[in-house]
């Protein structure tokens, strides 16, 4: 029999909107903040100025990780370096890229900027949530063509199999010009009984990507 | 330290109160290749190590910046004149073209099931075909094909890999999770066989971008020395081939992977932790998991004042300052997406041939922690290779290679 | 030299993204770096980059980088003396 582990939390931010663990908890009202990802800082009072340095790639992933762990104390429960991190997505950074490439394209205005090029790796989303977070343990980022809910199960296991985490934030960030989303996971080894938890496995992780909000 | 054997086989019982689990499963290296400015094949390369040569070297290309700077390129016309032989080089781009001859050349030097179920392919990249972003007039390649899950379904239907390919895009760390996945895999039954290929290019998208952080060296890259200035950027692929089926590897005493894992360090997006924090976590956990002592250390060592600086606290606080170390970057200056892979192989192969390989640009001692560099290529007797990294994102990897 | 210094601050607030801060906010005596404003490396070098696009000025030395970066003030007196005309 193999060791089964909880869902023991998750979010969804789509359409304008954000879903925390089943329920609606924020929809953008288009007459207030200019920008979609701004209206949910403000709205979840994040007092974290480093947000405004981020591309929007960053921005989504870091408010879908204080949406999914607001309230939570993780690091009460849990060493920093016991916490994992494993997400994907389709476009990688392509959005900051673009952005990159037209500051390069002309060498007569050549002035290649530094804060623009750190955020052309996918990868940094990890990095902004692990600071925010201090979470130090394993960590990836991989690319699929779209959620791959069979081979995110088995990544996030595997590496709670082998025992040095206990707790995973896992899921897709995905950021493509005007297409975003972000579906994100808590998966822990044990939790205590609440509504909500379930069964991590791949057709529950698939069952709550596809929830319509 | 609680340490217990558990089976996934689906006819053991459930471990509750594991700490650490460790599988019977051996993951064996079973072939190779690098592509590099050094050479098409690993004993290309290798040969060019034992002669101390560097493939880093001033270019003068309008193309990818707008002064001369250095770095280490694969030669043009000789991939385009190899890879003819399997394809017609104006229909894939010059990464495309770097990956299939170095998993070609790797699949040429041993028996595997190719197309089999329990084959994995593995892509470790940064950025891929980021050099078609700029959409130069004439490219015959669109711009979607930057995309990175295109690129491995297109490599899929080459190869014709059953299973779909995984791609790991974790900065320059990434070729070293790949093996670390890729040999997980192995060891938890889910595959038999995985071919690990890291590949990157050196392009405008790149150059200018390590230009802005004034992190690149004039003239090739010094790691540990301390008069080192920077890095030297690097082009090429790599390619190991991982088997849990001991019957496939050819050699006597084949390199076997053993533990790995990562750590973050929670710090700062582009700097490397003062500290070495999540250097250090991922080596302690990867030696924890590990039965044999470390007998040599392969160096992310990039040569940026900042970068040599922390792993030699890293590995002060492992306890492992007095283990010789060194880095593979001024023969290669740093490949990036390749690196890991690269520089995996190129320890691997230390392992295999009792050998160890001066650290290229290396003269005086620059970091304020003392670690035991290499300094000089010489023969002696190893039974293990550490592989550390870091990269952008505060990420860091440790993976162990044994005998 | 306050209108220079004033548009100093208009121009650090946009390069580095400082969006919830207004140029009143930013002291140009207070350090930028450490203290102060708290800048990191990043940081750095995008000032570095605003000095060369901006007024055409590159700096030489990491030490000369250090002084004139020290604050808004030093940004500013170090283009005044550096105006070619």
């Amino acid at each position: 029999m193999e060791e089964l582990y909880i869902i023991s939390d998750h979010c969804i931010i789509r359409n304008n909107s954000v879903v925390s663990g089943g329920k609606k908890v924020f929809e953008y009202d288009r007459g207030g903040e200019p920008s979609f990802f701004t209206a949910l800082y403000r709205h979840f009072d994040l007092n974290y100025p480093k947000f405004f340095k981020m591309d929007n790639l960053c921005k989504l992933g870091l408010l879908a990780s204080e949406v999914l762990l607001r309230e939570k104390n993780i690091l009460r429960r849990y060493p920093g370096d016991q916490v994992g991190l494993i997400l994907s997505n389709a476009a990688s950074s392509i959005d900051t890229d673009r952005n990159y490439q037209i500051s390069i394209n002309d060498r007569t205005g050549y002035f290649p900027s530094p804060s623009v090029f750190v955020y052309t790796l996918a990868n940094i989303v990890i990095g902004e949530i692990s600071i925010r977070q201090k979470f130090l343990g394993e960590s990836t980022f991989f690319i699929e063509e779209k959620f791959n809910p069979e081979r995110l199960y088995t990544q996030v296991k595997l590496i709670l199999d082998e025992g040095i985490i206990s707790c995973c934030i896992c899921g897709w960030v995905e950021l493509d010009g005007d297409h975003y989303e972000a579906v994100l996971y808590l998966v822990e080894k044990s939790a205590p009984l609440a509504d909500g938890i379930a069964i991590f496995e791949p057709e529950k992780l698939h069952e709550i990507f596809l929830q319509r909000i | 330290m609680k340490i217990l054997v558990v089976s996934y086989n689906n006819t053991q019982p459930t471990t509750h109160n594991t700490q650490l689990t460790t599988s019977l499963q051996d993951v064996y290296l079973i072939s190779d290749n690098i592509i590099s400015s050094l050479g098409f094949t690993t004993e290309e390369n290798m040969a060019s190590f034992r002669e101390g040569h560097t493939g880093i070297k001033e270019y003068d290309d309008l193309d990818l910046a707008p002064a001369p700077f250095w770095a280490s390129r694969v030669d043009n016309e000789e991939l385009s004149g190899r890879f003819t032989v399997f394809g017609n080089p104006a229909e894939y781009t010059r990464f495309e073209q770097l990956v299939i001859c170095s998993v070609k050349d790797a699949l040429s030097r041993c028996t595997i099931d190719i197309t089999g179920k329990g084959t994995l392919f593995i892509l470790s990249t940064t950025k891929g075909n980021i050099d078609l972003l700029k959409g130069n007039k004439g490219d015959p390649f669109e711009k979607s094909r930057t995309y990175l899950w295109y690129t491995a379904h297109l490599l899929q239907r080459f190869f014709n890999f059953h299973t779909q390919p995984l791609i790991v895009s974790n900065a320059c760390i990434s070729g070293v999770l790949a093996i670390i996945e890729g040999a997980r895999l192995i060891r938890a039954n889910r595959v038999d066989t995985v071919i690990v290929t890291g590949a990157d290019l050196v392009t405008e998208f790149v150059l200018s971008g390590f230009n802005s952080f004034q992190s690149l060296s004039k003239g090739p890259c010094r790691p540990f020395d301390k008069n080192r200035q920077g890095l030297s950027l690097g082009e090429g692929a790599g390619t190991v081939i991982l088997t849990g089926d001991a019957s496939l590897a050819l050699s006597n005493c084949p390199v076997k992977a053993g533990y790995g894992c990562s750590g973050n360090d929670a710090n700062h997006i582009s700097g490397p932790s003062r500290t070495g924090e999540g250097l250090y976590l991922a080596i302690k956990h990867t030696l924890e998991r590990s039965t044999v002592p470390v007998d040599y250390i392969s160096a992310h060592g990039t040569a940026t004042p900042y970068n040599d600086e922390m792993e030699s606290v890293a590995l002060n606080r492992a306890g492992l300052q007095e283990v010789p170390v060194n880095s593979f970057k001024g023969y290669w200056g740093h490949t990036l997406g390749a690196a890991g892979v690269i520089e995996s192989v190129a320890g691997a192969y230390s392992l295999a041939n009792n050998i160890l390989f001066h650290t290229l640009g290396y003269v005086e001692p620059g970091v304020t922690h003392p670690v035991a560099i290499i300094d000089g290529t010489f023969a002696k007797n190893l039974g293990s290779c550490l592989k550390i990294a870091s990269g952008f994102g505060g990420c860091n990897a440790a993976l162990m290679f044994h005998k | 030299m306050e209108q220079l210094i004033d548009k100093l601050k208009h121009e650090i607030i946009g390069v580095l993204n400082l969006s919830e801060m207004t140029p009143a906010d930013i002291d140009e005596n207070a350090p930028l770096f450490i203290e102060g404003l708290g800048l990191d490396s990043i940081d750095a070098l995008e000032l570095i980059v605003l000095l060369e696009k901006n007024y055409g000025l590159k700096l030489g030395t990491a030490e000369e980088g250090k002084r004139v970066l020290h604050s808004v003030r030093s940004m500013a007196e170090f283009i005044t003396s550096n105006k070619k005309g």
